[in-house]
């Protein structure tokens, strides 16, 4: 039988705001266990919420990207449930009013169409503390900063059909919230995070098949992962008969598996209801305004100028703009050289085979936009050759100066133009290869690799290669 | 509307409540007339009102996202059983 999946994600990012949702603690990351929990965080009796303007304001941005209703007039729920990193013994978060309503984001499937994924919705809520399971005498450490963190849930429809899609859809709210500046992006850190429904159904069947809810899954790699192993496992499950029980799963990325998270089961049972110690957010068509004109270039828009303004390729315009971090290098090396194709090339080339090779985000460059603006520009005044330059990217990268001038000056890397020193050297290999010569003469024009070869070897890489070559093809004429 | 045994364990279980079987018959009544009153406010006709989120005809107030909060750490943990390294101690939780 031939199956369909059907996936919807939830993800939920953290805003960058500097205090919490309710109170005003840091949200800083990495600080010392409970030094940003508060009486507020801690859920000590006779506390009150007092919401956090800045977060409302970025939801409000979220949903005006996503071309989403904003709800005017949005309430507070109470999400009830036990866990020791909730000390409130609730999650404050939003239910049937949430601040963005229905809206929409396309993807660009794998053979170059569109298609459109419906965002259900969007709501604020906080996050919980952390559980360490280091054993602490057979005991489980609290760690409460993260505990009232604003988070944006950001709910799809279950429009996704392959887990490609769904990482797809991944990526692209990735690099929406960051091109807004909502979020930070950083799934190491658990900033963005990512639950997976998942159901298989016979294909063309309209109703849905049962779902499984993949939680937590951290990278766009284990994503994709996990929702292709879980399709399996469901459709392995329906071909022999069985039935797919709807439950929580976790997924183990050593294993390449999924497991039920049998203790969640028994809680699926949230008891909603309007906290009453929140009022309604009353959103203005004003406060809306003011946040439109406070609308960043989005993705799509800064893709569409990359090639007008840049004439870049539509590939390079796409990678370039996947993240608002990576189109600002660019920009800024573009802009201080004048070379647009020459950036995009060293960006997406060297730079970023050197960003994977060492597993950094590009804000963690050694080399920034200033160092590869001064290689650049070398390469593009004919100074340094592209095989030299990568040798002063790489010098760069290693911290070995702050320019490629520097670089280039210590290392005596500088092309050689001067055609009296180029002709020297020509000389000198014509006349040590005298069989080469001969095969060249009578037609083996192969052989001509060879000399440019030798002649690149005795300037240590520096001579000009269109000059080498140029002179050499009139000195072997001779 | 009435609730049955098994739906006031439920409720107790999920608010973490521990209850005598004895008393279940009395809780089960008296959660009743409860939607008993729930069931006379529904004979009231509100197709013309919108729904209240809260009894206050009021809006939240906002405030400034400000870092105000300074590390008290060592009081509020002086306010627990049981701490170490800066952490809360709890029972072992197993997922």
């Amino acid at each position: 039988m031939e199956w369909e999946t059907v996936i919807g994600l939830e993800i939920h990012a953290q805003l960058s705001t500097k205090s919490k949702l309710f109170s005003g603690s840091s949200t800083e990351y990495g600080q010392q266990p409970n030094t940003q929990a508060n009486v507020v965080d801690l859920a000590m009796p006779g506390v009150l919420p007092v919401l956090n303007t800045e977060a409302v304001r970025m939801a409000t941005l979220f949903g005006l990207a996503i071309d989403a209703p904003i709800g005017r007039g949005n309430v507070f729920a109470r999400k009830n449930y036990f866990y020791p990193d909730l000390p409130q013994g609730y999650q404050i978060s939003q239910f049937d009013k949430p601040i963005v309503e229905l809206g929409h984001m396309d993807i660009l499937l794998e053979n170059g169409e569109t298609k459109r994924i419906g965002v259900t919705r969007a709501h604020l809520e906080q996050d919980a503390g952390k559980s360490l399971h280091k054993d602490y005498a057979g005991m489980t450490g609290i760690d409460l900063n993260r505990s009232g963190t604003p988070l944006l849930e950001i709910v799809s429809e279950p429009d996704m059909s392959s887990a490609k899609e769904a990482v797809a859809y991944m990526k692209k709210i990735h690099a929406l919230v960051q091109y807004l500046g909502i979020n930070d992006g950083n799934l190491q850190e658990g900033s963005f995070r990512c639950d997976a429904n998942v159901s298989v159904r016979p294909k063309g069947q309209k109703e849905l098949g049962t779902r499984a809810e993949l939680k937590n899954i951290n990278s766009f790699r284990f994503v994709e992962r996990a929702i292709n192993i879980e399709v399996e496992r469901q459709i392995d499950i329906i071909e022999d008969g069985g039935k797919v029980v709807q439950e929580t799963r976790l997924y183990d990325p050593d294993k390449n598996e999924t497991r039920s998270m049998r203790s969640k089961e028994e809680a699926n049972d949230y008891r909603y209801f309007p906290d009453p110690d929140l009022l309604p957010i009353e959103i203005t068509d004003e406060f809306i305004e003011t946040v439109r004109a406070t609308m960043p270039e989005l993705p799509q828009a800064k893709y569409q100028r990359f090639m007008a303004e840049y004439a870049l390729t539509d590939y390079d315009a796409g990678v370039l703009t996947t993240s608002r971090a990576v189109a600002d290098y660019f920009e800024e090396v573009a802009k201080s050289t004048n070379e647009a194709k020459l950036s995009a090339n060293w960006v997406i080339g060297e730079l970023s085979s050197h960003l994977n090779a060492d597993d950094l985000e590009i804000s963690q460059s050694p080399v920034s936009a200033e160092m590869l603006s001064s290689l650049v520009s070398r390469i593009a005044d004919k100074t340094i050759s592209g095989k030299i330059a990568k040798e002063v990217f790489q010098a760069l990268w290693a911290g070995e100066g702050k320019t490629a001038d520097e670089i280039i000056e210590s290392k005596g890397l500088k092309q050689i133009t001067d055609s009296g020193a180029i002709e020297g050297m020509i000389d000198e290999i014509v006349a040590s290869n005298p069989a080469q010569v001969e095969q060249y003469r009578s037609g083996k024009e192969k052989v001509f690799g060879f000399f440019v070869g030798q002649v690149m070897k005795a300037s240590q890489g520096k001579a000009n290669p269109a000059q080498v070559n140029e002179l050499l093809k009139d000195k072997l004429k001779e | 509307m009435s609730l049955t045994v098994d739906e006031v364990k439920k409720i107790a279980f999920l608010a973490r409540l521990s209850i005598q079987e004895e008393n279940i018959e009395q809780y089960s009544q008296d959660l009743s007339s409860i939607f008993g009153l729930v069931e006379q406010m529904n004979a009231e006709n509100v197709d013309d009102i919108e729904p209240m989120a809260h009894p206050q005809d009021a809006m939240q107030r906002l405030r400034d996202d400000v870092v105000t909060e300074v590390d008290q750490r060592e009081k509020l943990l002086s306010n627990a059983p049981l701490t170490e390294d800066g952490l809360f101690l709890v029972p072992k939780v197993l997922d």
